[in-house]
């Protein structure tokens, strides 16, 4: 019983964080993006008021999207159109069962792992998801019964099994590395120090690996400069003929898939929930001074630590999509096939190579 | 409880299989070939074959059945719902699964041990599934393996030299 209710409160707490940050992207997006146009952005929403830089129009949003009229075009299969963005949504957060934040929590004598799932293949977990996610698209554009819906779906499944080979191969090197798919060892490997000094953190060890990673991690985000799946105000996508909170389930697993994609990046490539030098005993710096923290201490800063992280991320992410322009299509086959998937397994070689040296 | 799994996720299968073949659309039968490769993988993760399950999601359902619904999406389908369901050989096909039929009932009812079988090998004690299946591809099954790869190989090239030679 009691295992039941240290798991539900687990997924209450990474539910709750990755929904209440997926919301809150959608306010830093339209915040950001103006403040990189020189415009000031939302700022209309205000409560008696009080317009606390706009951050009311989350609300707002939602509020428009619950109460708008869900219009279901004549020409869709009823029920999978209906299932569609709930596909999308449910597999995209199911990414997060597998991600660690934290190592072990020791309450009153039990020991809790801090991930909602101890898996032994970890990131496949994360593959499988994002593969089943990508039928909320095909399956939205095709039960739509629109052409230009139909049209986007299958500019989505092509971009997306494109840019999944690219980035499945991009990870084998960590995989080498640290010797496991599981994410949680992945972490606790990337504590070790190289040379005494260095975290060896997999953006030391695998600098190409994270570069392939962040661009194909982008694509799979389908966002700018990756949009051609939906590019709302040119070329439509596959969620034109969804309204109301359905249009919204859609909008909001980009924001999702963009935190997913961000906590990998920090549990892959930057030590996950590791803070450099801490120990589970506190701090302890490579020219010999200490700071002992209790075990309480140690496992919120390490938390802190991975959610800096994320937040990170997600602005860099952010950052990328309000800087460059949309690819054309046939580039963005390009960069996937000739330059992504071939750098990503030049450089499993690279890695093999290197491992097999130092041994 | 396991029994109880095991036997709800293979009627499922079975169900799923059977619906592929009845659904009128392509898609609702790819859709419905989509949920019998789920439950095959989660039978994998029953038998606790970790790896292979979360491989059969990522290369069966996030690849092969994606590029089939592109491909269903690329011709029309409208059209192909109107064919004549039934093919005009249904008596030959009739003749052939009653033949199987008769044969797998008279094994099931036959129980296990009709088949010689191997025992099982003990497992290596690695860290887990994925090492396992690792150890055994690139040590005992190291030629098939490579074999398999290579004929992958050649599947490729023929498809992309097809292509070409259209698009001259």
């Amino acid at each position: 019983m009691a295992e039941a209710g240290i798991a539900l409160i687990k997924i209450a707490v990474v539910l709750g964080f990755v929904l209440n940050l997926a919301a809150l992207l959608t306010w830093a997006e339209r915040k950001q993006s103006a403040v990189i146009q020189d415009r000031i952005g939302a700022n209309r929403a205000s409560v008696f008021g009080l317009r606390l830089f706009g951050l009311f129009h989350i609300a707002a949003d939602a509020l428009k999207m619950l109460t708008k009229e869900d219009h279901v075009p004549q020409t869709a299969e009823k029920f999978i159109h209906g299932a569609a963005p709930f596909i999308s949504f449910f597999f995209a957060l199911m990414g997060f069962a597998v991600i660690p934040f934290g190592d072990v929590l020791r309450v009153g004598g039990r020991e809790i792992p801090l991930r909602i799932l101890d898996l032994n293949i970890g990131i496949l977990f994360i593959f499988a998801a994002i593969a089943l996610e990508i039928y909320g698209s095909v399956l939205a554009g095709w039960s739509s019964g629109s052409h230009y819906a139909t049209l986007g779906g299958m500019r989505g499944s092509v971009q997306m099994f494109s840019y999944e080979i690219a980035w499945g191969v991009s990870l084998l090197g960590i995989f080498m590395v640290y010797d496991s798919l599981d994410l949680n060892r992945v972490v606790l490997r990337q504590g070790d120090l190289l040379w005494g000094v260095l975290p060896k953190w997999g953006i030391v060890t695998q600098p190409l690996g994270f570069l392939l990673f962040l661009a194909a991690g982008m694509a799979i985000t389908k966002r700018v400069p990756f949009d051609l799946p939906e590019g709302e105000s040119e070329i439509i996508g596959y969620f034109v003929e969804y309204s109301g909170m359905k249009f919204g389930l859609f909008f909001l697993t980009d924001f999702v898939l963009t935190i997913l994609i961000s906590a990998l990046l920090a549990t892959l490539f930057f030590g996950g929930y590791q803070l450099p030098y801490l120990e589970p005993d506190g701090f302890r710096f490579p020219w010999g001074a200490t700071w002992s923290l209790d075990h309480y201490t140690v496992v919120f800063l390490q938390f802190v630590a991975l959610v800096l992280k994320i937040v990170f991320f997600c602005w860099l992410l952010l950052a990328v999509r309000w800087t460059y322009p949309r690819f054309r299509y046939d580039q963005l086959m390009d960069l996937g096939w000739k330059v992504l998937f071939p750098l990503a397994v030049a450089n499993v070689i690279l890695t093999g190579l290197v491992l097999t040296l130092i041994e | 409880m396991e029994q109880l799994i095991f036997y709800s996720l293979a009627g499922a299968t079975v169900l799923f299989g059977m619906l592929v073949v009845i659904a009128r659309n392509p898609v609702h039968s790819a859709i419905f070939l989509i949920g019998a490769l789920m439950c095959i993988a989660g039978l994998y993760l029953q038998m606790g074959a970790e790896f292979v399950g979360g491989v059969q999601i990522l290369v069966y359902v996030g690849g092969v059945m994606v590029l089939f619904l592109f491909v269903i999406m690329l011709v029309n389908v409208r059209t192909a719902e109107r064919v004549r369901q039934l093919s005009p050989e249904w008596k030959t096909a009739l003749l052939l699964a009653g033949a199987l039929s008769v044969e797998l009932v008279y094994l099931v009812l036959k129980g296990p041990g009709v088949f010689a079988t191997a025992a099982p090998e003990a497992i290596p004690a690695l860290q887990g599934n994925t090492q396992n299946v690792g150890a055994a591809l690139y040590t005992k099954y190291l030629l098939p393996f490579e074999i398999a790869s290579v004929l992958l190989l050649v599947a490729m090239i023929g498809a992309v030299a097809l292509a070409r030679s259209r698009m001259d």
